[in-house]
């Protein structure tokens, strides 16, 4: 006798009364709906968003990088800042789908999809950045090991810039698979139930024509152990490389080796906001407020404030650094930072990161949903200062005092960076209609345990005792 | 490609299934597979399926991956283009462990997602035929291949006896094919 047993001290992950025949129902229903006013207008706003980034950055290649505001003392500006958001963003995403899948957290499978999807999306916007600060962006492609005419002349391995191409490039592949393989049951369970033959048909298509077999199943299901066992040291390796662009220099106010860890806090606080964010509106939206939970909204305010205590001890311990260290470059830098020009960025950044997430030690705010919304934007707006002051900050008065300089972005720069919400965003809301939101097959894995109907029914094994419990289980078969 | 004729059992709960899959196995009729809409613990078990090697593909996959980007690395800055930087070693091994790292991943994840496909015959373009058009929603189907001298009738009425709250007999093709989805195939139609 299989028992499906949860102890009711956990919340249920899935609220009312559910079948596995309700699960999809509930599902499937945004997909097989005309979608609503709402989405058409975020979805143009989004398609026009997007193609003003096209614009702005069709400006840039048109007639350089001069166009942008960055300089020769500060030849890192918004275009860094915005990769190293996007970045972080996304790694959330796989944080929920990996690794709390190897430490069997039921409460994933509610979000893990959308999640993932952020990640691949936010990746994506990630990637522009750099390749279109090379300025000459048709030879991007010189940044790849391929054998040329040029001698060969290889690409230096040795550069942390180079660890990035091969470190975002593969955190990109995987997540895109590990997500896929994830869709592949959930699109043939669309396919199934289609009623129209261009679904049929397309659905069809993406789902690889599964069907679910036994054995298919036990490989699907050692694929996504491996894959999150991959993609667990991978999240950690990406947002470590990308801090690497700046701790193998000698910046002062980079050359640190906190930095690693301290990124990392940092991608998961962001990343984590941008779910919120993102869920909020789609579990309002899309009536999925059974799904994503008000204990799912909980679980991942406690990680904000966990990782954004992090991030504040991690700000504390550069200064502390900063003056221990006795360098007085260092310290000019971080004195720079708390009292220069850009005083401002470096209290946004701490108000906004350090300060607000503390509010999340109370369960009434950790539940609240309005509050959770503003705080998840407040979060990533202050994540955004957080890399602005690490970058800016750290270039504008470098050893020469001759060469100080302020900056400020252009409007193909702000562009740019528009553009690339529009990319997002426009992704997300074709994936929100077109894919599952929500790992159905997922969902209908844990219903019998943390189902709120199934739950109910083992109010009586509880309280039983052990001896009578065990007895009864013996003997049934 | 083989077109055989199949005995379907449709069970609406797992926990049905699995003394179904006991009895199904112990009455000596071919057991075709079994088509769940999710993951199943115990149920590869219960089948009498082995436990799959894709993660020692995996394994060979990522070790390919590790050598491939050391020596790929190490024969460029040591032979073929060695460059001074700085007055190190040609021979950096700690600057060549983040690709090192990358490309063992990568390796690994493309490698086991591509045998994965392969192993389980999936692919865009690919068809297999569905016995029941809730196996992916709420449906535990299992299906029994039939033979020339198995009696439709006496399978049923034990498929029945199992729990089964519906059976029926489908004539199909057994393996995949490239097909649409949208389209009935010529057995489908006869």
């Amino acid at each position: 006798m299989h028992l499906k047993y949860e102890s009711s001290t956990r919340e249920p992950l899935v609220e009312g009364n559910k079948t596995y025949h309700q699960v999809t129902e509930d599902i499937c229903k945004p997909i097989e709906q005309k979608p609503s006013r709402l989405w058409y207008i975020g979805f143009f706003f989004s398609i026009s968003l997007l193609l003003f980034g096209v614009f702005s950055v069709f400006w840039e290649v048109y007639w350089g990088i001069g166009v942008w505001g960055i300089n020769r003392t500060i030849g890192w500006g918004w275009d860094i800042t915005n990769f190293v958001w996007w970045v972080g963003i996304g790694h959330a995403g796989t944080l929920i789908s990996a690794i709390l899948l190897l430490f069997r957290q039921g409460w994933r499978t509610g979000v893990n999809r959308a999640a993932e999807a952020m990640t691949i999306f936010a990746v994506m916007c990630a990637g522009q950045f750099p390749i279109f600060h090379m300025g000459r962006v048709w030879d991007a492609f010189y940044v790849l090991p391929y054998p040329n005419t040029r001698g060969p002349l290889w690409p230096n391995f040795n550069s942390a810039l180079l660890w990035d191409v091969f470190a975002i490039s593969t955190y990109f592949t995987v997540s895109l698979l590990f997500w896929y393989s994830g869709l592949v049951p959930d699109f043939a369970t669309i396919r199934d139930r289609a009623k129209t033959n261009l679904r049929k048909r397309l659905y069809g298509l993406a789902s690889f024509g599964w069907t679910g077999t036994a054995k298919n199943w036990q490989r699907h299901e050692a694929l996504s152990l491996v894959l999150a066992g991959l993609s667990t040291p991978l999240v950690l390796s990406v947002h470590t490389i990308v801090s690497f662009d700046f701790a193998t220099s000698v910046i002062p106010g980079w050359h640190t080796t906190i930095f690693p860890p301290y990124f990392v806090a940092g991608a998961i606080f962001s990343g984590f906001a941008m779910v919120q964010t993102l869920l909020i509106m789609v579990r309002k939206i899309f009536k999925l407020e059974e799904y994503i939970t008000l204990a799912h909204i909980e679980r991942m305010n406690k990680v904000i404030v966990l990782t954004g205590s992090i991030v504040g001890v991690a700000y504390l311990t550069e200064l502390f650094m900063a003056w221990y260290s006795g360098v007085e470059y260092e310290q000019a830098a971080f004195q720079w930072r708390i009292l220069g020009p850009y005083w401002w960025s470096y209290w946004a950044m701490m108000s906004c990161n350090v300060i607000s997430p503390q509010f999340f030690w109370f369960k009434k705010l950790r539940r609240n949903v309005p509050f959770t919304f503003i705080m998840s934007i407040v979060v990533n707006i202050g994540m955004w200062f957080e890399r602005f002051v690490i970058i800016v900050t750290s270039l504008y008065r470098d050893y020469i005092p001759g060469s100080w300089s302020y900056y400020s972005p252009t409007w193909p720069e702000v562009g740019f960076y528009l553009g690339t919400f529009g990319l997002f965003f426009t992704c997300f809301f074709l994936f929100a209609k077109y894919f599952p939101v929500i790992a159905i097959a997922e969902i209908k894995f844990i219903l019998k345990t943390s189902g709120n109907n199934y739950k109910e029914k083992m109010a009586p094994i509880e309280e039983k005792s052990v001896e009578e419990f065990a007895h009864e289980m013996e003997h049934a078969h | 490609m083989a077109i055989k004729k199949f005995a379907v059992a449709c069970y609406d709960d797992e926990a049905v299934l699995f003394p179904a899959i006991d009895k199904v196995r112990n009455s000596g009729y071919k057991l075709h597979d079994v088509y769940t809409p999710f993951p199943v613990h115990g149920l590869d078990q219960a089948m009498g399926l082995k436990e799959t090697d894709l993660h020692i593909a995996g394994f060979i996959y990522g070790i390919t991956g590790t050598s491939t980007a050391v020596g790929f690395m190490s024969w460029i800055f040591t032979k073929d283009w060695p460059i001074n930087f700085g007055g190190k070693p040609h021979f950096s091994l700690p600057a060549f462990i983040p690709i090192t790292f990358e490309l063992t991943v990568l390796f690994a994840a493309v490698g086991m997602v591509l045998t994965f496909c392969y192993l389980n015959q999936i692919m865009p373009g690919v068809k297999k035929h569905v016995f029941h058009p809730r196996q992916t929603d709420d449906t535990f189907v299992v299906a029994i291949e039939l033979s020339e001298h198995t009696s439709e009738a006496e399978v049923l009425e034990f498929l029945k006896s199992t729990g089964a709250n519906e059976t029926n007999v489908q004539v199909a093709e057994s393996e995949w094919w490239y097909g649409r989805f949208d389209k009935k195939e010529a057995y489908e139609l006869s």
